[in-house]
């Protein structure tokens, strides 16, 4: 056998051995490291996955474009079609049509044509005693119903000396105008009147910039329509969504940092605990290179075994985190691997390494005798 | 014996202890800044969710249905009842009204206006802009600039007591009318003070004081609707029970009511507006008070599991740094026990030492966390955090909790050794 081999082999029996017989130190040590890279792991993952769950929970409040027609007409016959086409998997969007009738007392309702299917994903927080389920039921806004209907009886509506009979079957409250319309089926509304739909209401889930772009895709399918953002919901949820996020991203920095910090102070001072070994090995003539290889190798390792377990411990707790509040688990981004790592190792070494550097201008000796 | 043992062992061993006093102090504050950001979190972004608008709007009780398609109203004017504006500042006397960030009155008028030389009908509508009014010894103002912060205004906005009025900017392009024209509106000369960029519906109209609204209408005094923007609590069993009832008062029993009463949800809110105003009803737009229940309690929700996750990093954090620092003294504890020590003493010792560590590291690590949150607060919300001062003993009790746990392993096994072989540093 080599020198060298041999030299190999006495190195990795000094880095494997106090790591075996001194257990519970170099446990606590790891428990350092894997609890500040699973923090970090964590938060960062909840940080960059926060946003695109968020937007999904805004979604609820509905439309944020409208399309509507240009100067009160009605929009082309495959309007509905283009927009879906446009939208792909990324939103709903519902149109509607509306009309002024009367009723047989001759007083003035709005009537409108919708397609319920759509309007029940997309306007979530409509309040429906029971939703119409054949055609010529109709649903009747709350204001409507006490002032039309109050038994709940049918009703005749009259459009341009054409009736139609409806039976109201849901009562639909929303706290705005909505209420005091009558709401049937587009089929039913369109053989009625022969009015095609003049708006298409689309909710899309993303940033202000992907809605942005989203309104110039559908301006573009749809030219001889107005395409416009919702502005009250488009800004309301932008400025909410920025302080989340931005308290979300001040607490995972000082959640970090101070993980790191803790991480830091337990490992210097498990560095600081072996000084005797430091000058046992010094004494017996290790150059000071060699020991500070050995201490550098033996944080590295560490932090190199802390930072993967850490960040599967993280990715854990984030999609926990995830599935426990949005009941949807957090994408992992395995992306950031190499920076918890390479944090890891990094502030592993400057733990062992700084305490090393005060102890090399100690003499051996003196620490021998225990000064 | 004892205190001098402690006493010695601080001023001994001061960079053992720093290092073991600087891992409390970071968990403590990290806890602490966590705690009062997440605790706060929810009045911050209830306040940040009044930007969707207002979530309650009262209306005549004997009124007529709206008849109105994409902002154009068409409903008779002779039709309807209206509020009385001199009634409004009474919502500053209902039980929530610090809960009740602003309100707006509106008065939607049809009027033939003469613009950019030709004659066409309008919709002009009447509001309150940032309008000053008196509740009993209070001054307050309020208008659509708080309850609709969503408008934007090209040019100034309208004084209250004024003649200078707002167009819609899609009024604004069809007609070519700029900042400054004048418009003339049922025989009165109105200004051009600014372009209003807001929703579909406001952008066809003109929006002016109320007064000139009222004018227009010949109905001195009226308001046809008011919005209010409250600071709500999201709806649970109770809300739902009363929300559905007709009158809740006779639904619920006596002490369910006053519960429901004195909770500032949606429903009872809207509730207190509709006796505090003559003949009206008050109902929650559910578009916006519906969800922001749930945007609010997932965000609360999310700050409150990172919170708790960041609890836990932390008291492992500090449980890791106890048990580093008491494992480095195992050959004090066998020169102690050598000496004739028994195990009890030397616990006591110990847990005494981590005990006042632990109380040092937690009102130092208080102090931070508190700092931090504080500067999170004017950072993002720009505002304070309001924090319990009952957070100080919790954290304090917390901290020394979590430093004896941490203690309790290293310390169990230091007393097992044994004095001969932790002294000859074998162990």
């Amino acid at each position: 056998m080599t020198v060298a081999t041999n030299r190999r082999q006495m190195f990795l029996r000094l880095l494997s051995r106090p790591v075996l017989v001194r257990r519970g130190r170099a446990l606590t040590a790891l428990v350092a490291v894997v609890v500040a890279a699973s923090v970090a792991t964590a938060t960062l993952n909840l940080y960059t996955d926060v946003q695109a769950k968020l937007h999904r929970e805004f979604r609820s409040y509905g439309a944020n474009i409208v399309v509507t027609a240009k100067d009160g007409s009605s929009l082309p016959p495959e309007a509905l079609a283009r927009v879906d086409a446009a939208l792909g998997p990324h939103g709903i969007a519902a149109p509607f049509a509306f009309a002024v009738a009367r009723t047989a007392a001759g007083a003035p309702v709005v009537v409108a044509g919708a397609d319920f299917d759509r309007v029940r994903k997309l306007d979530s927080w409509w309040s429906v005693t029971t939703w119409p389920a054949t055609l010529g039921d109709a649903l009747i806004g709350k204001r409507a119903y006490q002032s039309l209907t109050p038994k709940g009886g049918p009703l005749d509506l009259t459009f341009q000396g054409r009736t139609l009979h409806v039976t109201p079957t849901g009562i639909l409250t929303t706290g705005a105008q909505e209420d005091s319309r009558v709401y049937l089926s587009l089929a039913d509304f369109t053989r009625w009147t022969g009015i095609e739909p003049s708006t298409i209401e689309v909710a899309v889930a993303g940033s202000p910039a992907e809605i942005r772009a989203m309104i110039g895709t559908l301006a573009a399918a749809l030219p001889e329509a107005d395409v416009q953002p919702v502005r009250q919901m488009v800004e309301a949820e932008a400025r909410v969504l920025d302080k989340t996020r931005a308290t979300l991203a001040a607490s995972t920095a000082v959640i970090i940092l101070t993980a790191a910090l803790c991480m830091l102070a337990t490992l210097t001072a498990s560095v600081f605990d072996r000084r005797k070994d430091f000058a046992v090995m010094r004494a017996l003539g290790a150059s000071r290179r060699t020991v500070s290889a050995l201490f550098a190798a033996e944080a590295a390792g560490i932090g190199l075994a802390g930072a993967v377990l850490g960040f599967a411990l993280g990715l854990g707790i984030a999609a926990w985190i995830g599935r426990a509040n949005f009941h949807a688990s957090v994408s992992p981004r395995f992306g950031i691997f190499p920076e918890v790592v390479i944090g890891s190792v990094l502030l592993a070494l400057v733990a062992a390494l700084m305490p090393i550097s005060m102890l090399r201008k100690v003499q051996p000796a003196v620490i021998l005798r225990g000064e | 014996m004892f205190p001098r043992l402690v006493y010695q062992s601080f001023r001994r061993q001061r960079r053992r202890k720093l290092l073991a006093g600087i891992a409390i102090t970071l968990g403590v504050a990290v806890a602490t800044a966590m705690i009062a950001v997440a605790a706060d979190i929810g009045d911050k972004i209830n306040r940040e969710l009044r930007t969707f608008g207002a979530n309650i709007v009262v209306y005549p009780d004997t009124d007529t249905l709206d008849v109105e398609i994409g902002g154009v109203n068409l409903k008779p004017p002779a039709d309807g009842a209206y509020l009385e504006e001199g009634d409004l500042p009474a919502i500053k006397g209902t039980f929530w009204r610090h809960n009740i960030v602003a309100f707006a009155p509106f008065l939607p008028v049809t009027a033939d206006a003469w613009l950019a030389g030709h004659t066409q009908r309008v919709e002009l509508v009447g509001t309150w802009f940032a309008h000053p009014f008196r509740y009993g010894s209070d001054n307050f103002s309020t208008g659509v600039r708080t309850t609709n912060p969503w408008w934007k205004v090209d040019g100034t906005w309208p004084a209250d007591d004024g003649n200078d009025v707002l167009l819609g900017e899609a009024l604004a392009a069809r007609t070519g009318m700029h900042v400054g024209d004048t418009i003339k509106v049922g025989g009165r000369e109105l200004k051009v003070a600014g372009i209003l960029s807001a929703g579909p519906t406001e952008n066809q109209q003109i929006v002016a004081p109320l007064h000139v609204a009222q004018e227009l209408a010949g109905r001195p005094g009226a308001v046809r609707r008011v919005t209010v923007s409250a600071l709500t609590k999201p709806e649970d069993a109770l809300a739902h029970r009363a929300a559905l009832a007709a009158d809740p008062q006779k639904a619920l029993s006596p002490e369910l009511y006053d519960r429901w009463y004195c909770s500032p949800y949606v429903s009872s809110i809207a509730y207190q507006l509709a006796e505090a105003i003559p003949h009206s009803r008050a109902e929650q737009i559910r578009q916006v008070a519906q969800n922001e229940g749930v945007v609010l309690s997932r965000i609360k929700g999310l700050m409150l599991l990172v919170t708790l996750a960041a609890l836990l990093a932390s008291a492992l954090a500090v449980s890791a740094a106890m048990a580093t620092a008491i494992f480095e003294r195992r050959q004090e504890v066998g020169l102690m026990k050598a000496l004739g020590a028994g195990n009890l003493s030397v616990a006591a010792l110990f847990f005494t030492e981590a005990g006042l560590l632990a109380l040092i590291g937690g009102c130092v690590g208080f102090g931070i966390g508190i700092a931090l949150a504080e500067q999170i607060g004017k950072w993002i919300f720009h505002a304070r955090l309001a924090f319990e001062p009952v957070l100080f003993p919790v954290v304090l009790a917390v901290a020394v909790l979590v430093t004896f746990a941490g203690s309790a392993a290293s310390i169990r096994r230091a007393m097992h050794f044994s004095p001969a072989i932790v002294l000859r540093g074998d162990a």
